[in-house]
């Protein structure tokens, strides 16, 4: 349980998904213009995230991996199988959602596309892919579907802390001064910067 | 020869090496590249592993354009991609062990580069294998400029280094008082420098810039 | 051609995955040896940088001349050796949390005996590991390598510079029948032999070396203390 909070505290914000690896980048410039739609996307790349990721920790280590039920070596599949996981998942998550919640799918259904090409979401994966071959001791070690799935959380916890931080200063921004050529694209990447560098101060966090 | 290298066809190449650029200016593909700027030379491995596989996901598009079924186009193209990505890593795996360690997860997070996609729905669904492989080029070098200029910086004023090279590192300059900024390799520093790119080039290109 | 009905659409995806699928083998199949290859050679080039050897270009040929014998050691302290049919060892942490196995390479070195014992363990980031190379006496410290996964650029990444590996050159492993090589932020006089100088502003990496040193080295305590 202590390495489930461990997990999840360390992916807000020591691993964060923006500021430590750059993940989802294009949707997180693009839909950062105001708080409310920055709400929406956030809360649907968590919850994408939490249901391909363990998904997908199963299907590394039961059957991909050397000792899974093939009983060799496929982990040249890897690529494939997570990315069409994941795009099975985005397409089942929205049918299901406005099949059952069509208020919901009104708020988040727009966005429910954009996220199967979220570098963030596949990142999530291939790092989970990495962190099962370290060593059990390692702080970022991921061993169990309870870990993938606190993995999961915490960073899509991270990515929509980023996205909704991002959504409030540039909104506040429109009263701001900024040099004609910085403008938009140029000063929220200045922006993320700083808030990258406000983040790192947790990189001592020993827990 | 002349027209394989018709004014058009040139277009779509150097387009998007200069004034087009898919970093700067379309906002592509910013994800998976920037943590890899921290030193030359997984930086030039990266921009020309995503040219090639650009270049070669464009043209098996475009040939097969006429037979991919609608409804389930997008899994066609993400499929092309992964199936390339995938040569691609386990090749550098092969021949090139040091560059592949280095690169880790961010060569499988090619798959979801933006640019990838983009370009094959824009561009080589609609258009013929010479085209395409010319756009894909075009933009993969286009990504594969900026990733150079930014790991350029890092690894300048980062480490003192080129290509792991002494450049900087020399008693007399420390006794001046010339330090190597570690700030530089880290994360947020890429993102400074992708908007001092974005702020120069804006500056001398005026229609780029936004209100 | 209806590219839009049920079965074409089917059909199509099968098709594509079975192509997709035989040429993902066939690369991976074709790949796979020089791959294994690369990730051995890569451990037996940090084996020789722990010896001082760095930089050569031929690292096989001159690992196999170097690297006499690569062991296993037993809880009660001798030798066994390794049965290498099994296949390369890369990854010493896992073979030693699943098999118990402690590896050791019996090297010659200018024509003396040195022991080289793989270390591993936790940086502030991930991983760090490296290699300890022993003089024949099995407690003064020849060379040492040291690596790391993730460590923060221009501080703990600094365990794998020459600088801090060769501060442990001609230190002491053993105090009375214990390990006691480690790194210390402020290294007290007694303790000189045995302990290096942390690198300031990365205590956690540091005090990740130190455990690395004292834990893994601990299953060699019997093989070290014996015929001294």
């Amino acid at each position: 349980m202590e390495h489930f909070f461990s997990l999840l505290v360390r992916s807000i914000f020591v691993d964060n998904m923006i500021f430590a690896f750059f993940l989802g980048m294009c949707s997180y410039l693009a839909v950062s213009k105001n708080v409310k739609t920055a709400m929406g996307l956030g809360i649907a790349v968590i919850f994408v995230l939490v249901v391909t990721l363990p998904v997908n920790y199963l299907l590394q280590t039961k059957v991909l991996g050397a000792d899974g039920i093939l009983g060799m070596d496929l982990s040249f599949l890897s690529f494939i199988l997570f990315i069409a996981v994941i795009a099975g998942i985005v397409q089942l998550v929205e049918m299901a959602v406005e099949r059952f919640s069509p208020s919901l799918y009104a708020s988040l259904g727009i966005f429910l596309p954009l996220i199967a090409v979220n570098c963030a979401i596949m990142g999530g994966s291939l790092f989970m892919q990495q962190r099962i071959n370290l060593a059990p001791s390692d702080p970022k070690y991921i061993g169990s579907v309870m870990d993938a799935i606190s993995y999961a959380l915490g960073s899509g916890i991270g990515w929509l802390l980023a996205i909704v931080g991002l959504a409030a200063i540039r909104e506040k921004m429109a009263y701001s001064d900024v040099p004609k050529p910085l403008r938009g694209l140029g000063i929220t990447f200045i922006v993320v910067g700083l808030m990258a560098i406000a983040f790192m101060c947790f990189s001592g966090l020993n827990i | 020869m002349g027209q394989l290298f018709s004014a058009k066809n040139k277009d779509v190449l150097a387009s998007p090496i200069g004034i087009n650029n898919p970093v700067t200016v379309q906002v592509l593909g910013i994800c998976s590249a920037l943590a890899v700027t921290a030193k030359l030379e997984p930086a030039v491995v990266m921009g020309l592993s995503v040219t090639i596989i650009t270049a070669f996901s464009n043209v098996v598009i475009s040939l097969i354009r006429k037979t991919i079924p609608n409804r389930i186009r997008i899994i066609v193209q993400l499929v092309v991609v992964a199936a390339l990505v995938t040569i691609v890593s386990e090749l550098l795996k092969a021949f090139a062990y040091d560059v592949s360690v280095q690169l880790s997860v961010y060569i499988g997070l090619i798959i979801t580069n933006c640019i990838l996609m983009g370009r094959l729905e824009a561009f080589a669904m609609s258009n013929g294998p010479w085209e395409s492989c010319l756009d894909g080029i075009g933009n993969g070098l286009g990504y594969a400029k900026i990733l150079v200029l930014v790991a350029f910086f890092r690894e300048l004023l980062g480490s003192g280094s080129l290509f792991g090279f002494n450049i900087l590192n020399y008693d007399a300059l420390k006794e001046m008082g010339y330090m190597n900024n570690g700030l530089m390799l880290m994360p947020p520093m890429a993102l400074i420098i992708v908007a001092c790119l974005i702020w120069y080039q804006r500056a001398k290109h005026k229609e780029l810039q936004e209100d | 051609m209806n590219t839009n009905s049920n079965s074409y659409t089917i059909i199509y995806a099968a098709v594509m995955v079975v192509i997709v699928a035989f040429l993902l083998a066939f690369v991976n199949s074709s790949l796979r040896d020089t791959q294994t290859k690369n990730i051995e050679l890569d451990t037996k080039k940090q084996i020789l940088a722990s010896l001082g050897i760095r930089g050569i270009a031929d690292a096989e040929a001159e690992y196999n001349k170097v690297v006499k014998a690569h062991m296993l050691v037993q809880a009660d302290g001798s030798l066994q050796t390794y049965d290498d049919t099994k296949g390369f060892v890369t990854n010493f942490e896992r073979d030693y949390k699943e098999n118990q196995n402690n590896h050791l390479f019996v090297c010659e070195v200018d024509g003396t005996t040195k022991y080289v014992i793989p270390v591993y363990g936790v940086g502030l980031w991930g991983s760090i590991w490296g290699y300890v190379a022993l003089n024949d006496d099995k407690t003064t410290i020849y060379g040492t390598y040291f690596a790391h996964a993730s460590e923060t650029p221009g501080l703990g990444a600094e365990i794998a510079g020459e600088k801090f590996q060769s501060a442990f050159k001609n230190k002491k492993v053993l105090k009375g029948d214990s390990i006691a090589i480690g790194v210390e932020k402020r290294v007290q006089p007694e303790d000189v032999p045995y302990q290096v100088d942390g690198i300031s502003g990365s205590t956690i990496t540091s005090k990740g070396v130190d455990a690395m040193l004292k834990q893994s080295m601990s299953g060699y305590n019997q093989f070290l203390i014996s015929q001294q």
